[in-house]
C-alpha cells in the first residue's frame, strides 16, 4: 500500500497563535482518508495546508514537511501554484463562478491556466461532470450559469471543476454541511466512487458520515493528532480514551 | 413637524423641476438640425450651429477617459489587493482628498502643466478633467473588488490559478458591473464640468483642429453665450447646448441606475 | 549589515529582478503600486506648482494679502504697483456658504429625516433617485437657470417683500439687484442639498434600530422617535454639514454666474459681490500681464484650496469619528 503524502511535523500558526502542533502521519493512495474532530482543532488548517492555501492569510506561518510523490512541496524554490495543480479542493460552501457557464465553470482551471483547445476542452467538460456524477444532469444546457443550479449540483460541479484539472490528491473542506440529506447522499456515494483513481482526504464534523466514507480516519484535538488508523479501528476499537469520548458524543 | 419634512422634499423638487421644465422648453426652441452641425458664429451673429462644441465634449471627455480609466481601475486593484499596507492607507486618504479640490483649481494646475507649456490645448483641458476623473474611478473600482466574496477567490487560487491571474480574470470580471458604473458615473461628471475647460481649453468657435490646440465644449459654450449681450441669439444658444448637455448627463445616470437596480429574485452565490 | 537585516524581504526581492527571475506576481504588484502612485505625483505636483506660481505675489504683499481690500491690476497712476488683497473674496466665500447652509441645511435634513424615518420604503427610493439627478446637473447650467429664471423671479416676488418686511436690517438694504450675494447663496443652497441629505441619510440609517425601539417603547411619537435619531447622529450631521460648506466653498460656475461679480466688502447680502473661486474663473484667462496679476490669482487659487481642504478634512474626520462610535456602541 502506497503513501501518497507524508505529513512529518507540521506546525501551522494564524500570527501568534498556534493551530497545528507536531502532526506526523502518512496518507494511504486510493483510499478516503477523514479528518475528524471538535471546533478549532485545526482540521481544515491542516487540510489547508495540503494545498499550500493556509499560507495566503496574512500573518499565517507553516513549519515541517509535507511530502507528496517524495518531494516537499514546502521545499525551496517551489512554487505554490503547481502544487495546488496536483491537490484540487472542495469547499464547504459550494463556489462555482456565478458570471460563467456550467461549461466554463467545469474547464476553468484550464482555461484560466491557457489551455484554448476546443477539442479537448470539451473532452474534459464530458469526463469532468461524468466523473462528478452531473453529466446527466446538466448535458442538454451547458451554457446555463452555473449559479442556477440547485445545491447537491453546485457541489458536484465544484468537485468536477477540481477533477478537470487532474489532480492527484482531492481535498474536501465540509463538502456536506451546507446540503440537504438527499444532496449530501449523492456526494457520498461519490467521493467512495472517486476513491478508485484519486485520492480523497475529507474534513468533516458529522462522525457517522466518516464512518460511512472513509477508510482511514484521523482524530485532531487542539491542534495535536489524537489517532489515527483505519475507520474501522477508530469507530469499533479506539486506543485511545480521547478518541473514545469523542466517538460517543462526550464532547465536541 | 413631519408634514414640514415633506415640505422640505417640496421644497427641493421645485428647482429641480424648474431646471428640468425651463431647461427643455427654452431649449427645445433653439434646436434644429443645423444646432448640431454648423459651426459656431461670432456672438451676436444669427445662424450657425455648435456642432463643435459638441465635437469638442466628446472629444475631450474620450480623452480624459483614455487616461483617467486606466490608472482610476489600477489604483483601485492596488487599493482592494493591497490595502493592508501603510502606503495603501496614505494613498486612500490622500485619494479621498483630491477629490475635494475645487474644480477651478484643477483648471490652474492644468494650466500650469500645460498651458504653460504648449498652449491653450485639448490636451490640458484633457489632463485636467482627467485628475478629476481617477479619484472617482479609484474609489469605485476599489469597493466594487471589495465585493467580490473571498471564496470566489480561493476557489480560483485551488484551481492552480496564480493570484494576480485571478484578479485580472476572475476578480475583476465578478466585480465589473460596478466598475463600470463608477466609470459611467466619473464620466458623466466631468461631461459637464467647466472650470476645468476654462482654464485650459479657452474655448473657440471652430472644429477640432489638434490636440494642441484650443477647443470648444458645450460647458464653455453655455457659459460664454450666457454672458453675451445680444440677448435674442445667444441666450437661445446657451439653452440648446444646455439641453443637449443635460440630455447627455441624465441619460448616462438613468442608465446606470437602472442597470444597477436590485433585480428581482436574484439569486447569488 | 543593518540594511540587509531590516529589509531582507525588498533585497531578495531586488535580487530576483536582477536575476531575472520575476514572478507574475510581483510584477503584477509592483504594477498596480506604481500606478497607485499617480495620486502622490498628482497633489505634491499641484500644491508645489501652485506654491510657486504664488510665490511671487506673496512675497510682493505678504499677509497683507488676506487683509487687503483693493483689487487693482491697473494702477491709475501707472508708476504705481497693482494692488491685490483677498478680504473682500474671503468675506465673499464665507457669506455666501454661510448663506447656503443656513438654508440648504434644514432643507436637507427634512429630507434624510423623512426619507429615513417617515416615508414609505418605495416612495423613499424613487424621491431620493430624484434628490440625486440635483446632483448630477452641472453647476454652468444651475448657473444659467439662476440668471435667467431664478433671478427675475426673486427680483420681483421675493426680494421686495425682503426689503419691505426686514429692510431694518442692514443685510436687506440697499438697491434690489438680481444678481447678489444672497441669490449666489441661494443657488449654492440648492446644489449642497444632495450632498447634506445623502450623508445624513446615512448617518441615520447607521442609528441602530434598537434606539429606536427603546424610544418607542415608551410610547413616544414619530416626531419624538426621529429626534432621538438626530440627536443620536448628531456628530455624522455635523460632519454632513461640514461637507455641504466645502461643497460651497469650492463652487465656481454657478456662483460666478449669478453673484454680480464685483469687488467690494459688502455689508448687505443685497449687493453685487465675488468670491475666490469667481474671480479666478473671471479674470484668470486675460491676466497675461503684469507677471503679479496671474501670481495673485494663483495666491487665491491656494487660499482656495487650502480652505477647502482643510474643511473637507475636518469633516471627514467628524463623519468618520461619528459612525465608528455607533458601530462600537450600538451593536450588540
Amino acid at each position: 500500500m502506497n503513501h501518497k503524502i507524508e505529513i512529518e511535523n507540521l506546525n501551522a500558526w494564524f500570527g501568534s497563535k498556534q493551530v497545528l502542533r507536531d502532526i506526523t502521519m502518512k496518507i494511504k493512495e486510493n483510499m478516503v482518508t477523514a479528518i475528524i474532530g471538535p471546533s478549532g482543532c485545526g482540521k481544515t488548517t491542516l487540510i489547508r495546508c495540503l494545498n499550500r492555501m493556509h499560507e495566503l492569510t496574512p500573518g499565517a506561518k507553516v513549519t515541517g514537511r509535507v511530502l507528496l510523490g517524495g518531494g516537499d512541496i514546502y521545499g525551496e524554490g517551489v512554487d505554490p501554484v503547481t502544487v495546488r495543480r496536483k491537490i484540487g479542493m472542495v469547499f464547504q460552501k459550494p463556489n462555482p463562478f456565478p458570471m460563467m457557464s456550467i461549461y466554463d465553470n467545469t474547464v476553468a482551471g484550464l482555461k484560466l491556466n491557457g489551455v484554448s483547445d476546443k477539442h479537448r476542452l470539451d473532452e474534459t467538460v464530458e469526463k469532468s461532470l461524468k466523473a462528478a456524477h452531473l453529466w446527466d444532469e446538466v448535458k442538454a444546457d451547458l451554457e446555463k450559469s452555473g449559479a442556477s443550479l440547485s445545491g447537491g449540483q453546485q457541489q458536484r460541479l465544484c468537485i468536477a471543476r477540481a477533477l478537470a484539472i487532474e489532480p492527484e490528491v482531492i481535498l474536501m473542506d465540509e463538502p456536506t454541511s451546507a446540503l440537504d440529506p438527499t444532496a449530501a447522499s449523492k456526494i457520498e456515494q461519490l467521493i467512495r466512487v472517486l476513491a478508485q483513481d484519486y485520492t480523497v482526504i475529507i474534513v468533516t464534523h458529522n462522525m457517522q458520515q466518516a464512518a460511512r466514507v472513509s477508510d482511514c480516519t484521523a482524530l485532531l484535538y487542539l491542534g495535536k493528532l489524537v489517532e489515527y488508523g483505519s475507520t474501522k479501528d477508530i469507530f469499533e476499537n479506539p486506543k485511545s480514551e480521547l478518541t473514545e469520548k469523542y466517538i460517543t458524543g462526550e464532547f465536541g | 413637524m413631519i408634514s414640514l419634512t415633506y415640505l422640505a422634499l417640496i421644497a427641493a423638487l421645485i428647482p429641480l423641476v424648474s431646471i428640468l421644465a425651463e431647461t427643455i422648453l427654452r431649449g427645445l426652441s433653439a434646436m434644429s438640425f443645423s444646432f448640431f452641425i454648423e459651426e459656431i458664429p461670432p456672438l451676436g451673429e444669427p445662424g450657425g450651429g455648435i456642432g463643435p462644441a459638441i465635437q469638442g465634449t466628446l472629444i475631450v471627455v474620450a480623452l480624459a477617459s483614455s487616461i483617467g480609466v486606466p490608472i482610476g481601475v489600477f489604483s483601485g486593484i492596488y487599493l482592494a489587493e493591497f490595502g493592508q499596507a501603510r502606503m495603501a492607507s496614505v494613498a486612500r486618504f490622500l485619494n479621498d482628498v483630491l477629490t475635494n479640490v475645487p474644480s477651478i483649481v484643477l483648471g490652474i494646475f492644468g494650466w500650469t502643466l500645460v498651458v504653460v507649456a504648449i498652449g491653450w490645448s485639448i490636451i490640458a483641458g484633457a489632463i485636467a478633467l482627467a485628475i478629476m476623473m481617477i479619484p472617482i474611478v479609484t474609489r469605485t473600482t476599489e469597493e466594487a473588488i471589495r465585493l467580490v466574496p473571498a471564496t470566489m477567490r480561493e476557489a480560483a487560487i485551488a484551481l492552480g490559478v496564480p493570484k494576480w491571474k485571478t484578479t485580472l480574470t476572475v476578480v475583476l470580471s465578478s466585480a465589473k458591473k460596478g466598475i463600470a458604473t463608477g466609470i459611467l458615473l466619473s464620466v458623466a461628471r466631468i461631461s459637464g464640468e467647466t472650470a476645468p475647460l476654462l482654464l485650459t481649453i479657452l474655448g473657440s468657435r471652430f472644429w477640432f483642429s489638434g490636440f494642441t490646440q484650443p477647443t470648444a465644449a458645450l460647458p464653455v459654450a453655455v457659459f460664454n453665450f450666457s454672458q453675451s449681450p445680444f440677448r435674442l441669439v445667444d441666450w437661445p444658444r446657451a439653452w440648446g447646448a444646455s439641453l443637449i448637455l443635460i440630455l447627455i448627463i441624465l441619460a448616462i445616470n438613468i442608465i446606470v441606475r437602472y442597470a444597477t437596480r436590485e433585480k428581482y429574485g436574484a439569486t447569488n452565490i | 549589515m543593518r540594511t540587509r537585516e531590516k529589509h531582507p524581504k525588498f533585497l531578495s526581492k531586488l535580487r530576483s529582478i536582477s536575476k531575472g527571475k520575476l514572478s507574475g506576481d510581483s510584477v503584477f504588484k509592483i504594477f498596480v503600486t506604481l500606478i497607485a502612485c499617480n495620486v502622490f505625483i498628482v497633489l505634491g505636483l499641484m500644491f508645489f506648482q501652485i506654491i510657486q506660481n504664488s510665490w511671487l505675489s506673496i512675497q510682493t504683499y505678504g499677509v497683507g494679502f488676506l487683509v487687503g481690500k483693493i483689487w487693482q491690476p491697473f494702477p491709475p497712476n501707472s508708476s504705481s504697483l497693482p494692488s491685490f488683497g483677498a478680504l473682500p473674496l474671503i468675506w465673499g466665500t464665507l457669506v455666501t456658504s454661510a448663506i447656503a447652509l443656513a438654508l440648504g441645511v434644514p432643507v436637507s435634513l427634512g429630507i434624510s429625516l423623512a426619507l429615513s424615518e417617515f416615508a414609505p420604503k418605495r416612495f423613499s427610493y424613487v424621491i431620493s433617485f430624484f434628490v440625486e439627478l440635483l446632483a448630477a446637473i452641472p453647476s454652468v447650467i444651475y448657473g444659467l437657470w439662476g440668471i435667467f429664471v431664478l433671478i427675475p423671479f426673486l427680483q420681483v416676488n421675493v426680494y421686495p417683500y425682503l426689503q419691505a418686511s426686514l429692510g431694518f436690517l442692514p443685510i436687506f438694504q440697499g438697491t434690489i439687484r438680481g444678481p447678489s450675494v444672497l441669490t449666489g447663496g441661494i443657488v449654492l443652497a440648492i446644489m449642497i442639498i444632495p450632498t447634506v441629505s445623502a450623508i445624513s441619510r446615512d448617518v441615520f440609517a447607521a442609528v441602530p434600530n434598537s434606539q429606536r425601539e427603546a424610544i418607542m417603547a415608551l410610547g413616544a411619537t414619530r416626531w419624538e422617535k426621529a429626534k432621538t435619531v438626530m440627536s443620536y447622529g448628531r456628530s455624522g450631521v455635523i460632519g454632513a454639514i461640514m461637507l455641504g460648506l466645502g461643497r460651497a466653498m469650492g463652487e465656481t460656475m454657478a456662483i460666478t454666474m449669478v453673484i454680480g461679480n464685483s469687488f467690494n466688502m459688502f455689508s448687505s447680502f443685497l449687493e453685487p459681490g465675488s468670491t475666490l473661486a469667481s474671480i479666478i474663473a473671471n479674470e484668470f484667462t486675460e491676466a497675461s500681464s503684469p507677471p503679479v496679476y496671474i501670481s495673485a490669482l494663483m495666491e487665491v487659487g491656494l487660499i482656495l484650496l487650502a480652505l477647502a481642504i482643510v474643511v473637507n478634512g475636518i469633516a471627514r474626520l467628524i463623519i468618520w469619528r461619528s459612525t465608528r462610535k455607533v458601530r462600537e456602541v450600538g451593536l450588540i
